[in-house]
């Protein structure tokens, strides 16, 4: 054979190409960071992540953890983070809820379930967002009364500075209440692997139900008694302007939650549905068949076949649901992109570094979140044999 | 073909480098405009009118500018701009020079690569709240729930004001201007608090303007004047000096109406800003009636002051510490010579 010059090797060019893209891309991204640097060097703007350890000097609405205006700006990173966390977290779990039960009306048997069902979902998945955030803030929650005239139920209170509940403050002696609590859990594990063994092996389970309940409830609260009752609720009271003491969610709280939640249920439901639908009817009437009921041929062989097909999409949702939360700007909200990448990078100037943070609280909370599912995901998973 | 894969980039870096080198003058004459960052609606200061024109005594410093290297107010755009956004816009390049009723302050003039040139406007913080509210003085604040603009050296000041006198306070903060005093007049707020022009110009948005009074004090100084990228001392000075023009014109009784025919005046100081005598145009870049052309276009500094803010603008904010040194006011301009 003759030798080939190394130019028209096919092999020597790929590589040639491959590294010449490799290199042409790192100098490029080289250059555009030296040229960042530099224009900043020569505007003199202060870089580097120092300024996380300077005073903050503002005042943020709503903390979980102990926060003042002398506190850090790592501090109020710290504190945005957390009110981030909370509303996706329970906004996570409110969709969800919401969701499945939309979802399985959807396909309900009942005329006006379902249509009621399929209005919902074309209805809030279909309005942006923001639209839908803005409506529950000036629309609803900011037409409550003031302060002094306050919806009040019972010691719930309602108004336009928000929901204010009755706070339980635990005395000495609650530990045990909490013991019992834990002791009463672990007691209704113990019974539903007996229940399952007994299923395998007797043929018929316990009402594991309504003896879990039971257990969960029961326990602690014949301990509360036992113990003579250490506890008792701090209720708001009308303070000046407001309402102090007892437990209270901000307007702007309850407006995202909603929101979120109701807008990511929508999406949720379809999911639902598609993974429901995904199950071959054959599978219904094999369980009818089998003389189990309906709720329990839904809760025992649809539902754990469907899981597998909604289980991926509905990851999706949760990242969306916490990447949406970042809409809270428009509504006074103290979350992460409100405080952080607002009030914090107005007030440092340094947008290339509180911007990158922010990217990268986002993309660990997502990923984070994406593994928790995949891990779940990959015990669901139909194992062929 | 594979050395122009080579080139091309390079080609690229190249016309990037001189780009950033260029003055910030030599851009605004070779795009035939100024870009000016302004405030997304604050009566008096920087809103469009009902022909959609912007006015007020920010965009008027603007307009200044533009008339000084022009000979042409006109020659301006405007960038609406949050005053979350404002800084960015700044220092990215986006806009020439920020007029938005922005705080002098040290950080931001010395971390955030920027430059103050001279302040257009002495303002100070105070509160609004509803008459019905029975509140007659800051002191009562004590536990108030309080709406404030993001981002905002005000939002600052009202932290430190509380923390000082030992009171409690709720903030919601809101990124537009608007917002804040939308919760406010809905109630989820007890007060508002922002500069006392701003409360001045918000209050006759309100439903009833009657029902709201704005307190006695006032907690803070806010020193509001333009803003540029630190660096580019040829542009900071036309703006500051198109400023201090507008004010010696006011101490020397030059006026629109009467600049034409003052040129001819006997008074060396007068002759000096018009541009009659000496050549003070040349060290700024600019020709030498660049001031007889923000006089003649814009006005002097009563001028742009009665029409958008003051006692000829539906906000009538007496002139205050912004009348001129020998009137009882603050207001001073270094000479021209």
């Amino acid at each position: 054979m003759q030798k080939q010059p190394p130019w028209n090797d096919p092999r020597v060019r790929g590589w040639f190409f491959q590294m010449a893209a490799v290199l042409l891309a790192a100098g490029f991204f080289f250059n555009v960071a030296s040229n960042t640097l530099d224009n900043l060097r020569q505007l003199n703007v202060a870089s580097g992540f120092g300024f996380l350890e300077h005073t903050a000097g503002f005042g943020i609405s709503q903390s979980l953890i102990e926060y003042s205006e002398a506190s850090t700006y790592g501090r109020a990173f710290l504190v945005a983070l957390l009110n981030t966390l909370l509303v996706a977290g329970f906004g996570i779990i409110l969709a969800t809820v919401l969701g499945f039960v939309i979802g399985i009306a959807r396909l309900s048997p009942n005329w006006l379930l379902s249509r009621l069902a399929g209005v919902y979902i074309e209805v809030f998945r279909n309005i942006p967002l923001l639209l839908q955030i803005l409506f529950w803030y000036t629309a609803v929650l900011s037409n409550l009364p003031r302060p002094r005239e306050s919806l009040q139920a019972g010691s719930f209170l309602l108004n336009n500075r928000g929901l204010y509940m009755p706070a339980p403050i635990a005395e000495a002696g609650f530990g045990y209440v909490l013991w019992a609590f834990v002791i009463a859990v672990f007691a209704s594990l113990i019974l539903w692997r007996y229940s399952q063994w007994r299923r395998a092996n007797a043929g018929a389970g316990l009402p594991v139900l309504w003896c879990t309940a039971g257990l969960l409830t029961g326990l602690p609260v014949l301990v509360y008694l036992i113990t003579g009752a250490p506890m008792h609720f701090e209720t708001p009271e009308l303070h000046g302007f407001n309402f102090s003491g007892g437990l209270r969610a901000m307007p702007e709280f309850l407006a995202l939650l909603f929101a979120l939640s109701i807008y990511t249920a929508a999406f949720i439901a379809e999911i639902v549905r598609a993974g429901i639908q995904s199950v071959n009817w054959g599978q219904n009437e094999a369980g009818l068949a089998l003389g189990l009921r309906r709720k329990d041929v839904l809760r025992l062989i649809v539902i754990p076949q469907a899981l597998r097909v909604i289980i991926p999409p509905l990851t999706s949702q949760f990242l969306n649901l916490t990447k949406n939360s970042s809409l809270a700007a428009a509504l006074a909200y103290p979350e992460l992109a409100s405080v952080f990448a607002g009030t914090v990078l107005n007030q440092t100037g340094q947008a290339i570094e509180v911007l990158a943070i922010t990217m990268a609280v986002y993309l660990s909370l997502s990923l984070a979140t994406s593994f928790a599912m995949n891990l779940y995901n990959s015990r669901i998973v139909l194992v062929e044999r | 073909m594979r050395k122009l894969l080579f080139m091309a980039p390079m080609a690229i870096y190249v016309a990037l480098m001189t780009a950033a080198n260029a003055t910030t003058l030599d851009d605004i004459k070779k795009k035939g405009f100024v870009q000016c960052g302004v405030s997304q609606g604050l009566k008096g200061f920087s809103s469009p009118d009902d022909k959609g024109d912007w006015t007020g005594i920010d965009v008027d410093l603007c307009r200044a500018v533009a008339a000084a290297i022009f000979g042409d107010p006109g020659k301006v755009k405007f960038t609406p701009l949050s005053a979350k956004e404002r800084f960015t816009a700044l220092q990215s390049g986006e806009i020439d020079v920020l007029s938005r009723n922005t705080t002098w302050a040290l950080s931001r003039d010395t971390a955030l690569g920027f430059d103050f040139r001279g302040v257009t406007y002495y303002d100070g913080q105070a509160f609004m709240v509803r008459k019905s509210s029975g509140v007659k003085s800051a002191k009562d604040l004590d536990g108030a729930t309080v709406c404030v603009l993001m981002g905002t050296s005000t939002s600052l000041t009202l932290a430190d004001y509380f923390r000082s006198n030992n009171m409690k306070y709720e903030p919601i903060t809101f990124e537009k201007d608007d917002e804040v005093v939308a919760a406010y007049e809905s109630g989820r707020c007890d007060t508002y608090t922002t500069d006392s022009s701003g409360l001045y110009a918000n209050r006759l948005t309100l439903k009833d303007p009657g029902e709201h009074m704005i307190l006695p004090e006032i907690i803070s100084k806010e020193p509001l004047g333009a803003v540029v990228r630190h660096g580019d001392n040829q542009w900071g000075d036309i703006v500051s000096w198109s400023l201090y023009a507008m004010i010696n014109a006011e101490e020397l009784k030059i006026d629109s109406k009467n600049a034409a025919g003052m040129r001819e005046s006997d008074n060396p100081e007068i002759r000096r800003l018009l541009g009659t005598e000496g050549k003070f145009g040349e060290g700024m870049g600019l020709s030498d009636d660049w001031a007889f052309n923000i006089i003649s276009t814009v006005g002097n500094y009563s001028e742009i002051f009665d029409r958008n803010v003051g006692k000829g603008s539906p906000l009538g904010i007496p002139r205050g510490l912004n009348a001129l040194w020998n009137q009882g006011g603050i207001q001073y301009a270094p000479p021209i010579r």
